[in-house]
């Protein structure tokens, strides 16, 4: 017993030694900053890649260039994502960003609650009313939307031009709503160069781990490729890095999502369908500095250059100059809203 | 002489996890200096975002509703002597029932009504997904660990396809918002509270840790149990029979988990979502290995956790969050360490021999 | 004696476990070249002190010496295990600490494994075994799996297992317990042959037959303290038995004078099949085995039937079958008139049934249960508030009975709040005791029922059995002790290979005669019942 208390005496000093510890460089409070802002991103959503590491680069260039303190929270639960919103709302943020189509309820009742706070959400969920019109959101809040569709157009014609083949694949993630807009937007890309080509598409899941198994990813990949497939695009976030990997096996190709995902398997990445997460990010912020922030509902496609691909010194050995002449015709047309790109399937 | 039996016990019980504890602490102090912060600012942080203020405070109370059913889910199977790992699934089953039953019951049915039907309807779902492990292990032999284990991933997955493919809300993963029975928010009543998802399951909860209680020490039924538990050969030759006991506990385990979903569901977001348990059934086997399979020791460990975990979001802006999950890997492994090792210490080889 | 021919000395030993005293100024002296009888009552504090000089506990107070090669005394108070095994003190425990799994070879070598670069030289372990086991003649196969060995063979390997490690003092705890006489025989040749090679036995019992029969010196224990230290040659059983328990005691190994067959008896004279056990043609099965072949017995009210048998003859499958404990693959069991061959525990308890198990460790106690709990056992459904009720137990009911049980049967010591851990063996037995024979019971299962229990013990619970009988008990009684069936039991059956191969009355039943029996030879002069 005695040698018990005696070893929490020596913890206890020992513990409370260390308090006294000041590393140099510890962080103290920034009070000077330009802009307060926070940022709550998915459970287990950072080093994904591309999406949630597109918002986190975004603010990273804020930092930089507007002077912006950033404070970022990792959830480690579904409730921790209103908990981590709400913090961040009481500690006097200008702007918190919630990355992610989830968080659309809790920014929608943070928002009423704080109306002194600006909040923003990438991929915000717009909602409908029993009537069919768009509910929208509080006047505090920017709904960061992107027209994913008319980037999958783009690939989706690119895939079928560059790739020497009649049939093209797609591998989703979770098979939802959300995801299924790449799949419209890459099915009306092919068909729009390529009436007769055929598009395999198929889904890694129906819950959120599709979108975090590799594995299930190579398999549907290996399947696909074997069938006679030379492209496939995904929109699977890290179940993509498996289709990457078959690309690689096979000596075929895969297109990218989200980010430029060329260096994940070099050679093999065709391209990549880009969403401009980063720039919409540092967007938002800016306009917090500068106190031209509104919310509302904000779309970002072809137009404004929310969505786009990638066409550079990495990949223009895969891509014929031609095809992108093609492209960037195609492009033009969508933007003059010539062609109508559906968003569902 | 009956004083200092007494007293040595509550030593015995509660030295140990205190000397991890503190293990866990100073760890954790080398660990934010290793990441260039100071330990005193990250600590104050901690305890600001948590005790420090009513919203803090009302999350941790969130936090360790659900911990405490989860927790005592698993403390009570390993009082039976049977590894409890399948709580998530109940956890899930308990949430996923408690809000089909919610929307299944007419709009406007009154609370008294309504409440205790949806809990009803998180135990059983719970209880069903627990007894199947007790049932397989009873008739057929199949250890519990891999079957509780299995289970997760297909009642998940199931619950989720079912979800995914017909309760879902378009663009979320969550079924449609409950009719009824619904519990209330803490904040309703104590207004500084405000915003915290903390409610009233949590009142439920601590009843549940209560019977438990007074199940495992007071009656038969935790008498038999407990023998199981503790010498299965000897509670056989008392007339027990050992198999329904399996049974009877993982009923009562899962029951305990499914309990769990309700502080989500019923208290909090009012309707079922994909992965609203959030590893809260796994952190269930450290709740109950920190609070020594009591109850009591499983509530105080409750709490403890999700501190832990409240207070990690409030030192989000210091420290990265792998480091939180790494003090709370500390936490785990200095008790799981080091209880035993102490007890020794504590007891001398107290019957070291007789095997 | 010389202080340079001593082995070992321990002067004013205290050691305490929470409330229970174990050792109060206890002493001890043990000179090289001899084999000494550490006696006492169970709970007298003789496991405690050689624990003590085996380094697994430390004293509270006092010292521990032993001699060194050159013969000096060193202070060796309050070592570890693997100091005392590296100055070759080595223990032999009652509950053997054997892996089940590894070979004989295997677990000798354990900790100590020859090897050949990274690798268990195996061919060596089992060449280096067996000649250390011709050696003492300790007779073992390497190659056998632990599992599969008997008790005894078992002990054997624990004793080889202590000389590889190059054990001079060899401290026994109770080595017969487990053993059939012609094995007890073949351990006092072991121990003979080791004390003539030069090494220094203790040897930790309470038989005292066993005592005269093998030791030179002895040293008697009586609650913690040393009472009494004497030369072999000078001793009587009487004399020791008196130091023991600190009165005159009425030896087990005298007989009770001969009886007649218990169906003689005015007591069991009303034939009352209600209250008999009768078992026809049984055959329990165990690991594919026939573990009890065939097996018919009756015993009636009033009347002893003693099986005798070496372990492991199915002895133990037969009790358990009875009790409900194991399947029965053929025949029948009835308790009176009732058929309680596929019936559950609770019920055969409940047709009358009581039963002392073999292994109150395993069985008869839940360890880490109280005192008070642990006299419930089996009956736990009568002290629910409401018959057959999941709910509350009724403490006080079952604090009175304790109490009770407690005061009847003079466990000590007496609080029933206490672990039944925390007990001494013969206290421990006699909560089962108390516990299966202090309620109402007509036909008593006792298994070994004085196993690991000191005289006085063996005395009181000898006296219970008795008393149970007068009082029209039926009552069946296992025991790997000879001399207890022969104490106690009106009519002898012995079991040989899951079979009973002879039954004879109590008056034909000679050591002599059972004997030859009980290791397989067939009994010419009577045919089994």
């Amino acid at each position: 017993m005695r040698r018990l208390l005696v070893l929490i005496g020596v913890l206890l000093a020992a513990h409370v030694a260390l308090l006294f510890v000041q590393p140099r460089g510890a962080v103290a409070e920034d009070d000077s900053a330009a802009v307060d802002v926070g940022i709550v991103f998915d459970v287990g959503g950072r080093g994904d890649k591309s999406f949630n590491d597109g918002a986190y680069k975004g603010a990273d260039s804020a930092e930089a260039v507007l002077g912006a303190d950033i404070r970022f929270i990792e959830p480690g639960e579904g409730s921790d994502r209103e908990a981590g919103l709400r913090l961040l709302a009481a500690q006097g943020m200008d702007l918190v960003i919630g990355v992610g189509f989830i968080f659309t309820d809790d920014l929608t009742d943070l928002a009423v609650e704080y109306p002194a706070v600006k909040f923003a959400g990438v991929d915000y969920a717009v909602t409908l009313d029993a009537q069919g019109n768009v509910v929208q959101p509080p006047s505090n809040l920017a709904a960061l939307k992107f027209r994913e569709e008319e980037g999958s157009f783009l690939v989706g014609a690119i895939a079928v031009l560059a790739g020497g083949s009649k049939r093209v694949g797609f591998v989703g993630g979770m098979d939802i709503p959300l995801i299924h807009k790449f799949e419209a937007g890459f099915r009306a890309g092919v068909r729009h160069v390529c009436a007769d080509c055929t598009v395999i598409a198929q889904y890694a899941g129906v819950t959120p781990e599709a979108f975090r198994n590799p594995g299930k990813g190579k398999e549907l990949a290996l399947s696909q490729y074997q069938s006679g497939v030379n492209v496939i695009f995904h929109a699977s976030g890290s179940t993509g890095l498996g289709v990457f990997e078959a690309a690689r096996q096979t000596g075929k190709f895969a297109i990218g999502v989200d980010a430029d995902q060329y260096s994940e398997a070099p050679g093999h990445i065709m391209t990549s369908m880009v969403k401009g997460v980063d720039a919409v990010t540092f967007d938002a912020i800016r306009r917090a500095r500068e106190g031209t922030f509104q919310g509302g509902i904000y779309s970002y496609g072809l137009k404004e250059g929310g969505v786009g691909y990638i066409y550079d010194d990495n990949n223009r050995a895969l891509i014929p100059p031609e095809v992108i002449d093609r492209v960037e015709q195609i492009k033009a047309e969508i933007i003059a809203g010539r062609i109508q790109v559906p968003s569902t399937r | 002489m009956t004083t200092t039996i007494a007293r040595r016990r509550v030593e015995e019980a509660l030295l140990p996890p205190l000397v991890a504890l503190l293990v866990a602490l100073v760890v954790g102090d080398i660990l934010i200096i290793l990441v260039g912060q100071s330990p005193s600012a990250v600590f104050r942080l901690m305890l600001s975002g948590t005790w420090g203020n009513w919203y803090g405070f009302g999350q941790v109370l969130y936090k360790a509703t659900t911990l405490i059913c989860t927790g005592l889910a698993v403390s009570v199977a390993l009082r039976a002597g049977l590894f409890n790992i399948g709580g998530e699934g109940q956890l899930a089953a308990g949430g996923f029932a408690a809000a089909v039953m919610g929307l299944a019951l007419p709009p406007g049915t009154p609370g008294v009504v309504a409440i205790p039907v949806c809990i009803a309807a998180a135990l059983a779902a719970g209880g069903l997904v627990g007894a199947i492990p007790g049932v397989m292990k009873a008739r057929f032999g199949a250890h519990e660990v891999i079957v509780t284990i299995m289970l997760n991933f297909i009642v998940l997955a199931f619950l989720n396809w079912i979800v995914a493919s017909h309760l879902h809300v378009p663009e979320t993963l969550h079924t449609p918002e409950m009719r009824a029975g619904t519990v209330a928010r803490l904040m309703e009543w104590v207004s500084p509270f405000h915003g915290s998802a903390v409610n009233a399951s949590l009142f439920i909860a601590i009843i549940a840790a209560t019977l438990v209680g007074w199940m495992l020490f007071r009656t038969r039924a935790g008498y038999e149990l407990r023998a199981v538990g503790l010498q299965p050969d000897a509670a056989e030759y008392g007339g027990v029979r050992v198999g329904t006991v399996w049974i009877r506990t993982f009923l009562i385990a899962g029951a305990l988990a499914g309990l769990g979903g309700i502080n989500y569901v019923l208290g909090y977001k009012h309707y079922y979502e994909e992965g609203f348990g959030g590893g809260a059934g796994f952190l269930g086997i450290a709740v109950a290995l920190v609070g020594r399979n009591h109850p009591l020791g499983v509530i105080i460990a409750a709490f403890l956790f999700a501190t832990l975990s409240q207070g990690g979001l409030a030192i989000h802006a210091l420290v990265p969050k792998q480091m939180v999950e790494v003090l709370q890997g500390v936490v785990i492994l200095a008790v799981a360490a080091a209880v035993p090792e102490v007890r020794r210490l504590v007891s001398g080889a107290r019957g070291g021999v007789a095997a | 004696m010389t202080a340079s021919s001593l082995a070992v000395r321990m002067n004013g030993i205290h050691k305490s476990f929470g409330p229970v005293r174990a050792n109060r100024g206890a002493s001890l002296e043990v000179g090289t070249r001899e084999i000494h009888a550490l006696v006492g009552e169970n709970g007298a504090g003789k496991s405690t002190l050689m624990r003590l000089l085996a380094g697994l506990y430390a004293p509270d107070a006092g010292t521990i010496e032993i001699a060194t090669p050159s013969g000096e005394m060193r202070d060796v108070t309050g070592w570890s295990t693997a100091d005392a095994i590296k100055a070759g003190v080595g223990m032999v425990h009652q509950h053997f600490m054997l892996v089940r799994t590894l070979t004989v070879a295997e677990n000798v070598v354990l900790g100590r494994e020859p090897v050949r670069g990274a690798m268990l030289d195996v061919a060596r372990a089992l060449r280096d075994v067996k000649a250390l086991g011709e050696q003492y003649g300790l007779r073992v196969e390497p190659e056998r799996l632990v599992g599969e060995l008997s008790v005894g063979e078992a002990q054997r390997v624990e004793i080889l297992k202590t000389l590889f490690r190059g054990a001079r003092i060899l401290i026994l705890d109770e080595p017969t317990a487990v053993l059939s006489p012609l094995e007890v025989k073949e351990l006092w040749g072991v121990l003979r042959r080791l004390r003539d090679d030069g090494a220094t036995i203790v040897l930790i019992t309470h038989k005292l037959d066993e005592v005269m029969d093998i030791s030179d010196r002895i040293t008697v224990m009586r609650h913690g303290e040393t009472v009494a230290r004497m030369e072999t040659r000078d001793a009587t059983p009487d004399v020791i038995a008196k130091a023991m328990v600190g009165r005159e005691v009425a030896l087990m190994g005298t007989r009770n004078e001969e009886r007649g067959s218990a169906v003689d008896t005015a007591t069991s004279s009303a034939l009352v099949p209600r209250s008999s056990l009768s078992v026809d043609t049984l055959v329990v099965m165990n690991r594919g085995l026939r573990a009890v072949d065939k097996v018919s017995l009756s015993v009636a009210p009033g009347e002893i039937l003693g099986i005798a048998g070496v372990e492991g003859n199915g002895q133990t499958e037969l009790i358990e079958a009875i009790a409900g404990l194991r399947t029965v693959a053929e025949g029948t069991i009835r308790l009176g008139d009732r058929d309680v061959t596929n019936a559950s525990v609770r019920a055969r308890t409940e047709a009358g049934l009581a039963h002392i198990p073999e292994d109150r460790h395993r069985r008869g106690l839940v360890l880490d249960y109280s005192v008070a709990d642990n006299l419930i056992l089996g009956d736990q459904h009568k002290y629910a508030r409401g018959a057959r009720s999941v709910w509350a137990l009724d403490d006080a009911r079952i604090g009175a009975n304790a109490q009770d049980e407690i005061r009847r049967f003079d466990i000590r010591p007496p609080e029933s709040a206490l672990p039944a851990r925390s007990l001494s063996g013969g206290n421990q037995q006699k909560i089962v005791i108390a516990r299966e024979m202090g309620g109402s019971y007509d036909v008593l299962l006792a298994s070994q029922p004085t196993r690991g229990v000191d005289v006085g013990a063996i005395e009181f619970i000898h006296a219970q059995i008795r008393a149970a009988r007068e009082a029209g008990k039926a009552i069946l009684l296992v025991s790997a002790e000879l001399s207890e069936i022969l104490a106690l039991a009106d009519r002898v059956a012995v079991m040989y290979g899951g079979r009973i191969v002879a039954t004879l009355p109590r008056r034909e039943a000679t050591e002599e005669r059972l004997g030859p029996l009980m290791t397989g030879a067939t009994d010419t002069t009577r045919p089994a019942a």
